[in-house]
């Protein structure tokens, strides 16, 4: 991709490419890793009503698609009327589901939709694997579903896998898998995002790891990946698609009660830009909010300016950055070169002097030990009170402190 | 047409955007989404959005070509328009 076109598109565009719109937050499962922390349904979720008159207006602005996730989208009563309205509209529709409610009549439906996408979630080669994240049962649930978009005809339905340390290693059956069914294979990255802030530090793949995944990708362009992984083009060859942070600028996402996130994998206040029910709508949202505007500005790539990969992998992820607690400007916790695993050891050690320096001395020795074997997000709440420390105000692995789901 | 010799594509014969394509005009030129095939392009210039509209109004892809842009330029946009073709964005007419 030309340098023009990637400044063109980090100015921003006038209307998201696409968008991810998660439309509720209720969900059967309690995946550990959700990165919505999903469970219960908000009572101020969007009416069809609202939510027709948003796709409405997505069609207007000429957005060519939605992702459509959750929770799990499909236990809306409205959901296939909700889906089949903005397909005729010219809004295109692709949709996570875990596979649960999937039946053969609904399996015909969906195959006989035009610009329909299904992308049944599974994490894990075998049930073992799987359920350890998804729960028991999610393993043979999203095969049924599976053999039921293939009975009713579905071709090349998608298969998405988040990449963990415990998977990584089956990629060539999860192909395979893929290949039995005429789906297609793809792969998105674990982000310390919801409920996956608290397990991301054991579960997101080793270093050795990472230069596998991106070695088998490079080997595999048709795999999918929804440019996930852009932090690993650093590693050499870019991988396709576009190799930026889309956030505010060609993506951003709806959540279940119309608020308006600049970026689809941080749900916290900070990032959220408006709502789809004030006066401007979604269009007065995506077009005029300080937020995304902000994200449309130059930005400096700060520790990462004097790296020779910088052109690559623009800085990686800034919600992974984000809910590790690093600065936006800075190095993405998972870069290659190590930058990242050394901010996250070194704002670790940071905190420690802090802790010592404000003569919290009865806290001291738990301190050190919660770094020591601490997760990300411990690491990152501690940061938060840091007086030196510069970026994320707040750190919240549940920021909808409305009806919380945790206990689920 | 010397210079432009590409296979599967004649800029002798007459093309159309595939019509499940839309475009989207962006300040750098357009979007094209293929609903088919769910493939997005960049198209970074003006001037080959423009010949795409009027793809299918001309004999030939060089004729759409020559209505937009100057000599110099032409076989530029016959390459562009040679990408798309293998891209399957723009089909035969």
């Amino acid at each position: 991709m030309s340098a023009a076109l990637v400044e063109a598109l980090e100015r921003g565009l006038d209307a998201p490419i696409c968008l991810t719109w998660e439309l509720t937050y209720g969900c059967n499962l309690a995946c550990a890793h959700c990165l919505s922390s999903s469970g219960r349904r908000d009572p101020a979720e969007l009416s069809t009503a609202e939510a027709m008159a948003v796709i409405d207006e997505l069609a207007a602005m000429s957005v060519f698609y939605v992702n459509i996730g959750g929770g799990e989208p499909t236990i809306r009563s409205d959901f296939y009327e909700l889906v089949e309205h903005a397909v005729a509209s010219g809004v295109g529709v692709k949709f996570s589901t875990n596979g649960t409610t999937m039946t053969a009549a609904r399996a015909r439906r969906l195959a006989a939709t035009d610009y329909l996408d299904v992308q049944v979630s599974l994490d894990g080669a075998d049930a073992a694997t799987n359920d350890a994240l998804r729960g028991a049962g999610s393993f043979a649930a999203a095969r049924r579903a599976m053999d039921h978009l293939a009975t009713a005809g579905f071709e090349g339905f998608k298969i998405s896998v988040v990449v963990t340390r415990h998977n990584l290693h089956q990629l060539d059956a999860l192909e395979a898998l893929a290949a039995g069914y005429g789906a297609q294979l793809r792969l998105t990255r674990l982000r310390p995002s919801g409920r996956a802030a608290a397990i991301w530090s054991e579960l997101h793949p080793t270093a050795d790891q990472q230069v596998e995944l991106y070695r088998w990708l490079v080997a595999r362009p048709g795999v999918l990946t929804g440019d996930s992984f852009f932090h690993l083009s650093a590693l050499g060859d870019p991988l396709p698609g576009l190799n930026l942070c889309g956030a505010g600028r060609v993506v951003c996402l709806i959540d279940p009660v119309g608020d308006v996130y600049a970026c689809p994998f941080v749900l916290h206040e900070q990032f959220r830009a408006g709502s789809v029910r004030s006066h401007g709508g979604f269009a007065g949202v995506w077009r005029d909010s300080p937020l995304m505007r902000s994200l449309r500005a130059p930005t400096s790539p700060g520790a990462c300016g004097s790296c020779g990969s910088y052109d690559s992998c623009r800085g990686g992820c800034m919600a992974a950055k984000f809910f590790t607690g690093l600065p936006l400007a800075g190095p993405d916790p998972e870069c290659v070169h190590g930058l990242g695993a050394a901010a996250l050891a070194a704002a670790g050690a940071q905190d420690e002097r802090a802790a010592v320096a404000g003569g919290a001395a009865a806290g001291v020795q738990d301190e050190r030990a919660a770094v020591a074997g601490g997760t990300a997000a411990g690491a990152a709440e501690r940061r938060a009170g840091s007086p030196d420390h510069s970026t994320p105000v707040r750190i919240s692995r549940h920021p909808r402190t409305r009806w919380p789901t945790s206990g689920r | 047409m010397r210079g432009v010799l590409i296979a599967d594509f004649d800029p002798a014969a007459p093309y159309r955007l595939d019509p499940r394509v839309a475009l989207r005009d962006e300040p750098f030129g357009a979007l094209a989404y293929h609903y088919g095939s769910r493939r997005l392009s960049f198209l970074r210039s003006p001037e080959l959005v423009e010949v795409l509209r009027c793809l299918e109004r001309h004999t030939s892809a060089a004729a759409a070509v020559d209505s937009v842009v100057a000599l110099p330029d032409r076989e530029r946009h016959l390459r562009a328009l040679a990408a798309l073709v293998r891209s399957e964005m723009v089909v035969p007419g």
